[in-house]
């Protein structure tokens, strides 16, 4: 059977722009529950590190809890990358069995491919409204031409064909994933694999990646929610309770394994009340604390926040994004938890809030993290998102980073003198002794209390104890690590891009193609969204006379943020969509463009 | 662990802080609290080694009565700040205490499941059957015809919660009701309590002579449990099945579960080792 081209578009001029090698190329592979769809995303993108490409892949699936539709969205590049491209460059789906329910993420153009098999129908309309290439592969026929053989692989050895992927890396992959299952399995697979790439030869072309140069050893593959859970026991955390709430379960999954390796602990709390709880106690204990959930999860979590600024009792509380208010889309990502984060405390609360810039940059931020909340004494909340936390990047090995000394602890002093937990100090944070310390026993206290810690409603105590507080945060170097900051070639310019989490990806690839254009910018992406940097931020915008902010929130929560603590460009503009469907790169390149024509 | 040689004898005026309580003359928590010093005399522990846990209401202002490690957190969540504290550090003699509306309202939840996760804790409930620092609303140990409030004037008509049925079908693993009455014995159980392993419930009769004089009459109606403790649950389920409330002085069960005690102290490989599952 050989290669029918269904649009019969033939060598067009679609095919041949198509067919330029590219500094990455974007897939998705899709099909029914069953249909191997993940194993076949998992096994490419092990390939293509293996390879020596850079990866992003994310995952959609319907409704079900476990088995019906599913897509596998890949991304492969070059160089690093943080973020799905504007459009894919090709679709191959291994049937099309409720495949409309992912059309509005699988963004496609014209000068992409959908492959699917003829045999089992056609593409449903609502992919081929951007006019898409098409061509039809026999895929179930081919797989029945090898004993055992599956779609999913034949579907596999026609991407290897079309993108570039070396097949020894794709057999590799074939044979570590399948060692289990014994010969007769690797068999059948990389027999499935052979025919789709031999019979694929015929296909139209899609973008092909260079072949890769750099030595694969020096790369990691890791999800955001593990890379954060590393991020954690890298800054000392060793206890953890967590209650489970997509998308943030894989951050306690990866977790209660791992901290068991290092000499730590997880428990499976009966609700987030008891999670934050339970991590303010062992923290009061001295032992650094996480918990990891999502939005309705840190709602639930606020009072105890509240104690733990109070009490001075550093937790970190890693807040996964999702589809809000309420139940939401738990599947799927927002950045709207922003206001609750900042502003969902009760009385006058300073804490922190951090937000990772990237994928391997959640290893580096929530070690921050944990060193910022046990060195002030407060909690840190980290934002990541679902977009950040479920996807798999193949990425440069994180470097190791050290934040010098933590939490601050009094010693026994032995002059008799009764121990003051809540001591004013002129950076405002006051040595905290450890239970089972002698001569230091005080009770922490969330009532308003005096140096001492006993508790009191005087109104000097009260102003006291929140100068002291808040001076922790306000008199604290925070460094350099308060934002990345990114340039185009051709330097700064006067447009600065301000932006936060996993906008930053979409952010970094428009500014990339702004400065490959010959235009400047500046990127400013904010780790630390509280307390406000006012200072360095003035410094950074320079002489910017405008300012484009990028989030992912229908309201514009950053932007308002940044309104009330910021002295931003005259010239303001705001590119702020609600969740699901990610911030392209195309869209702010569109800004920014727009402001230079 | 016992205190070092060197140390002086602790009496139980060393185990009290100098705060003046706020409670009201006559409360029943006065009796609580002189019962615990005396306990940790009797425990033997040096003041560090101890952490006093409480939530909101006004016996959970006890740990700054004592000197002790403690924490005064928020409404309803002492139960999970003690079980992250022993969880963290076990060689900790943690002791939970609080009040009914505390335990078995706002933190209902956290009471069920530490009866089941049985944490080596020890959590005295000083039940008096109304919210006294909110002045006078019915808790969850109200009878459903009690008048006296203004938020429920015609009574709650409601059951009241059964706090040692529930520990003992939760999976408490010591439960024991004591009254203020007789301090003398709250020392004895506490000290029991605490040494029990797992999670210990000690309810005690604590009269709020302020928005419930009537408690007063307490001290009459209790009596001294007829029967000695037993470590099957179903023989104490039915004691339970014919309690009034007033049995008191005795343990009522003492089970054998194992305690919930992950092992924090078993480090099989480095930090840097964890880099080694992402490498390609």
């Amino acid at each position: 059977m050989g290669i029918d081209d269904l649009a019969g578009v033939g060598a067009s001029s679609a095919d041949a722009q198509a067919a330029q090698a590219g500094a990455s190329v974007s897939l998705v592979i899709a099909g029914s529950g069953g249909a191997g769809v993940v194993t076949a995303g998992a096994l490419l993108l092990e390939a293509a590190a293996a390879a020596g490409w850079f990866a992003w892949m994310t995952r959609s699936s319907g409704p079900q809890i476990r088995g019906g539709e599913a897509a596998a969205m890949l991304r492969f590049a070059t160089a690093p990358i943080h973020c799905h491209d504007d459009c894919f460059d090709l679709l191959m789906a291994i049937d099309w069995d409720n495949i409309e329910r992912f059309a509005a993420e699988i963004a496609l153009d014209s000068r992409s491919l959908v492959i699917g098999d003829q045999d089992l129908g056609q593409a449903h309309e609502s992919l081929l409204h951007s006019g898409p290439r098409q061509a039809s592969l026999p895929l179930k026929r081919l797989a029945a031409t090898v004993a055992d053989g599956r779609p999913n692989m034949v579907a596999l050895g026609a991407i290897a064909q079309l993108i570039g992927l070396p097949p020894p890396a794709m057999r590799q992959a074939v044979q570590t994933h399948l060692a289990r299952k014994g010969q007769a399995a690797i068999d059948a697979s990389l027999g499935a694999f052979q025919a789709g790439f031999d019979h694929a030869a015929d296909l139209p072309p899609v973008r092909r990646l260079a072949q890769p140069q750099a030595a694969p050893s020096a790369r990691w593959s890791i999800t955001g929610n593990e890379a954060t859970g590393l991020g954690a026991i890298r800054g000392g955390v060793r206890f953890v309770a967590g209650y489970p709430i997509t998308p943030a379960t894989e951050v306690l999954e990866w977790m209660a394994p791992s901290l068991a390796k290092v000499g730590g602990v997880l428990v499976q709390a009966e609700d987030e009340l008891a999670s934050i709880n339970q991590i303010i106690g062992a923290s009061y204990g001295g032992t650094p604390a996480l918990t990891a959930t999502s939005g309705p999860g840190l709602s639930l979590m606020m009072e105890s926040l509240g104690l733990a600024v109070a009490a001075e009792v550093p937790v970190v509380v890693v807040n996964v994004m999702r589809g809000g208010p309420s139940t939401g889309i738990p599947t799927k990502s927002e950045q709207a938890d922003l206001n609750l984060a900042v502003y969902g405390l009760h009385g006058d609360a300073p804490h922190l809030v951090l937000a990772p810039v990237s994928v391997p940059d959640c290893v580096r931020t929530a070690q921050w993290a944990v060193h910022l909340a046990e060195a002030l004494q407060t909690p840190a909340i980290v934002l990541t998102d679902q977009a950040m936390g479920q996807s798999r990047a193949v990425i440069a090995r994180p470097e190791a980073a050290t934040d010098g000394a933590g939490r601050e602890l009094a010693r026994q002093t032995g002059d008799g003198q009764r121990y003051q937990r809540y001591a004013v100090t002129a950076s405002g944070i006051s040595p905290m002794a450890i239970p089972g310390t002698p001569g230091l026993a005080y009770t922490a206290d969330g009532l308003e209390h005096n140096e001492a810690g006993t508790p009191s409603s005087r109104a000097t105590d009260h102003q006291i104890q929140l100068d002291k507080r808040s001076r922790k945060l306000a008199a604290f170097d925070f460094g350099k690590q308060w934002a990345e900051i990114f340039d185009a070639q051709a330097g700064p310019g006067d447009i600065v891009i301000i932006t936060w989490g996993s906008s930053t990806g979409p952010a970094r690839e428009a500014l990339e193609r702004y400065s490959a254009k010959g235009g400047a910018a500046r990127l400013v992406s904010l780790r630390l969204i509280a307390p406000a940097q006012p200072g360095p931020m003035a410094q950074v915008l320079g002489g910017a006379r405008r300012a484009l902010v990028v989030e992912q929130s229908h309201s514009g929560q950053f932007y308002r943020m940044l309104r009330a603590f910021y002295d931003l460009p005259r010239e303001l503009r705001a590119l702020h969509q609600a969740g699901p469907l990610p911030i392209r790169p195309g869209q702010i390149l569109d800004q920014l463009d727009a402001w230079r024509n | 662990m016992d205190a070092p040689a060197e140390r002086k004898k602790l009496a139980a005026r060393d185990f009290k802080s100098s705060i003046k309580p706020i409670w009201c003359p006559g409360c029943g928590d006065y009796a609580v609290l002189n019962a615990l010093t005396k306990a940790f005399v009797e425990l033997g522990r040096a003041p560090e080694q101890i952490a006093v846990v409480s939530g909101i209401g006004c016996s959970s202002r006890i740990p700054a009565y004592l000197s002790a490690y403690g924490f005064h957190g928020v409404h309803g969540r002492a139960l999970p700040i003690a079980t992250g504290l022993k969880l963290a550090r076990p060689e900790l003699t943690v002791v939970v205490t609080g009040g009914d509306g505390d335990g078995f309202s706002i933190g209902g939840n956290h009471f069920l499941h530490a009866c089941r996760r049985n944490v080596d804790l020890t959590y005295i409930v000083m039940d008096n059957q109304v919210y006294g620092m909110t002045k006078g609303q019915a808790s969850p140990t109200t009878a459903p015809d009690w008048e006296g409030s203004k938020l429920t004037p015609e009574g709650t008509g409601i059951n009241p919660f059964q706090p040692l049925v529930i520990a003992l079908a939760s999976g408490a693993n010591f439960i024991a009701r004591v009254s203020s009455s007789d301090p003398v014995n709250i020392a004895q159980i506490i000290v029991e309590a605490v040494r029990h392993p797992g999670f210990s419930l000690v309810q005690v009769l604590s009269p709020c002579i302020t928005f419930r004089p009537e408690q007063q009459e307490w001290r009459d109606q209790v009596r001294t449990a007829s029967v000695d403790f037993t470590g099957d649950a179903a023989r104490a389920a039915r004691r339970l099945m014919t309690d009034d409330g007033f049995n008191v002085g005795k343990v009522l069960f003492k089970g054998n579960r194992r305690p919930f005690a992950p092992d924090a102290a078993s480090e099989s490989c480095s930090v840097t080792e964890l880099d080694r599952e992402f490498e390609v």
